[in-house]
């Protein structure tokens, strides 16, 4: 390691800052973070800016306002790595539901006066506009995860992140699977780990955060979980949820609901 | 009547079912952890037993492929359930456990052994096809030129009680793997439970000196009678077959058959049942360093052949399909296993067929695979 510390800067697009708040509760890693490297910019954690250019970007949140176009544009030249952080940056997150949707409709629905508002017909992740070095699923991400990737970054590794299924974490942890034991929907076993299988445990399905995992067979749990659907739709709902925009799930989710989406 | 005489070990004694909990505090006396089935969140898993009551008495699962409920039956028997997802296998060999770790002292690493804390376990209500997956896993572990020293130090000072079975699920197939329902050897206790009395046969040096002191019956023909009777209704309930006559020639001469595509298609590749497994050891080594850079803990972790990184390796997946994948673990299961152990690596305990959410069933894709071939 040089003698400067490599400087960070994490930055927020369309998100609800939870990807943000797990860096800060990394709590008792926190210090020793701040030990090795420089925290140049992060408005969610203190007012104090350093200007770039920066090492290492940070960039939760995904893109769905012309201003933010623009941003992520300079978010890019300005740092030399750029990591995508959590499921709105690497997927669109669940605001990518307008992709689904009007986002027309939506405004209408939400705002009292959206004539004010400026947006994008779709939320898209960071890699449909810059170039992204790593991506980071999660909603939020894990921390472990998160620091695992500082770590190998800082010394020049590839980070350990596995390909595997929630169902191995979820094994690993001795949780008794809510699928076959209770006939409850569950994307675990084509989403990649990462999570700790946190949802199963407390006797829920999975929900897909942490986005595909490489290789499953996504058609065949299609046909599984169509087997224990509760009401109409319920499938292709869990499927177009919080990782929905992923192709593999937009896929799924289409296939499910025999409506292409073109957005 | 209270005994002034030990049983003699091979022998079968009958007890009041109650005397089982004197025998249970006996074990705690004597430093051991006192481990059954119990139920948790409304499911069925292995955890710590105090006595009988904490086991699920009056119990029965329902297990078909892709299935698992538990339900109250009009019965008072302790051990007429037939085992959940989980195993012995998590105690012997358990799902993450830490090898060593290193601190970065100036120049060089200091070396910190694991904290050796290994608990003494006392299995009860261990079944036959169990019993096998665990002594499976004893020539795994413990070989004469490896030994692992994680399961070698869990595994010597393990108390058995086994039991034999009598009402098998759907989904067990233990007589086509010669493994059960009857117990026959391995154990400190084994139990055969009848309406009102336990009978017991005495394994161990240990198991017949528990006896001591407490009340007990040479079982008489009648009770002897009457287990060979329920061992025989378990055989004859158990419909599900694997015809092994043809194994692992059958497999292994046909690796590249068109037929493992088709299963390929349905698998979901997820891992489930090489964790449910009894007998699968894979396991991953990790390293998590610490931000600073100045420790590092190793840890052990399950790992699966499912999972698309564990034949990984420089230049690229060796088993890249998830059809060669499903053939990887039968094949090694019901075919390379023998050559390797001397036995297949399968007891028939049917968990990876009730667990496989896409509700595929290994007897009957290794039946088919056979009729396939034979066409």
């Amino acid at each position: 390691m040089s003698a400067k510390k490599p400087t960070v800067a994490v930055y927020k697009f369309s998100s609800c800052d939870g990807c943000q708040l797990s860096i800060l509760n990394m709590e008792d890693e926190l210090l020793e973070l701040a030990e090795v490297v420089d925290i140049a910019y992060f408005l969610e954690a203190t007012r104090a800016q350093k200007p770039g250019p920066y090492d290492l970007a940070l960039v939760e949140g995904s893109i769905t306002t012309p201003h933010e176009i623009e941003k992520i544009k300079q978010v890019r030249s300005q740092a030399k790595t750029v990591i995508a952080l959590g499921t709105c940056a690497t997927s669109g997150g669940i605001q990518a539901l307008r992709n689904f949707a009007s986002a027309e409709e939506y405004a209408k629905t939400v705002y009292p006066s959206p004539e004010y508002l400026q947006y994008l017909d779709s939320a898209t992740p960071i890699s449909e506009h810059i170039q992204v070095d790593l991506e980071l699923w999660g909603c939020p991400v894990n921390k472990k995860q998160m620091a695992e990737v500082i770590v190998a970054l800082l010394n020049n590794r590839k980070p350990n992140l596995p390909p595997y299924s929630v169902c191995l974490e979820c094994k690993r942890r001795l949780t008794v699977c809510v699928l076959v034991d209770r006939d409850i929907p569950c994307l675990g076993p084509v989403t990649q780990a990462g999570c700790s299988a946190i949802c199963p445990a407390m006797g829920r399905g999975c929900y897909g955060c942490f986005g595909p995992a490489r290789e499953s067979n996504i058609e065949s749990l299609m046909a599984v979980l169509k087997e224990k659907e509760r009401y109409p739709g319920e499938i292709m709902r869990l499927f177009r949820g919080i990782s929905g925009y992923s192709p593999a799930f937009k896929d799924a989710a289409e296939s499910l609901s025999g409506e292409k989406v073109t957005a | 009547m209270q005994n002034e005489t030990l049983p003699e070990i091979g022998s079968t004694i009958t007890i009041e079912k109650s005397t089982m909990n004197e025998i249970l505090l006996r074990l705690k006396q004597n430093g051991f952890l006192t481990i059954g089935p119990r139920i948790e969140n409304e499911t069925l898993i292995y955890g710590a037993i105090e006595n009988l009551e904490d086991l699920p008495r009056g119990y029965t699962t329902e297990q078909k492929p892709g299935y698992f409920r538990l339900f109250r039956d009009r019965h008072s028997r302790y051990f007429d359930i037939i085992p959940g997802a989980q195993s012995w296998k998590q105690f012997l060999f358990p799902s993450c456990v830490e090898l060593f770790s290193l601190r970065r002292i100036t120049n060089s690493w200091e070396f910190a052994p694991r904290a050796v804390e290994t608990p003494k376990f006392a299995f009860i209500g261990v079944r036959a096809c169990e019993l096998a997956a665990i002594q499976i896993q004893d020539a795994i572990f413990m070989r004469e030129d490896f030994t692992d020293p994680i399961y070698q130090a869990r595994r010597a000072h393990t108390f058995i009680i086994s039991v034999n079975c009598t009402h098998p699920a759907d989904t067990c197939f233990c007589l086509s793997m010669e493994c059960g329902p009857q117990v026959r050897q391995g154990f400190d206790l084994n139990i055969s439970e009848l309406d009102n009395v336990f009978a017991l046969t005495i394994g161990s040096e240990l198991g017949r000196k528990l006896m001591a002191g407490l009340s007990f019956d040479d079982a008489s023909g009648y009770v002897l009678a009457s287990v060979d009777q329920k061992i025989g209704n378990a055989r004859r309930q158990m419909k599900r077959n694997l015809n092994t006559q043809d194994l692992p020639e059958l497999i292994l001469e046909n690796l590249d058959h068109p037929y493992w595509n088709e299963i390929g298609k349905r698998c979901l590749s997820c891992t489930n049942c090489t964790q449910v497994c009894p007998t699968c050891f894979c396991w991953n080594v990790t390293d998590e360093s610490s931000l600073d850079g100045k420790s590092t803990c190793r840890e052990r972790v399950w790992d699966s052949c499912f999972n698309p990184d564990y034949s990984y390796q420089a230049g690229g997946n060796t088993r890249p399909t998830i059809y060669s994948r499903y053939r990887q673990w039968a094949s090694h299961k019901l075919g390379t296993w023998k050559q390797q152990f001397g036995t297949l690596g399968c007891t028939g305990c049917g968990r990876c067929i009730t667990w496989c959410p896409a509700e595929i069933d290994i007897t009957e894709e290794i039946n088919n695979l056979g009729n396939e071939v034979k066409r």
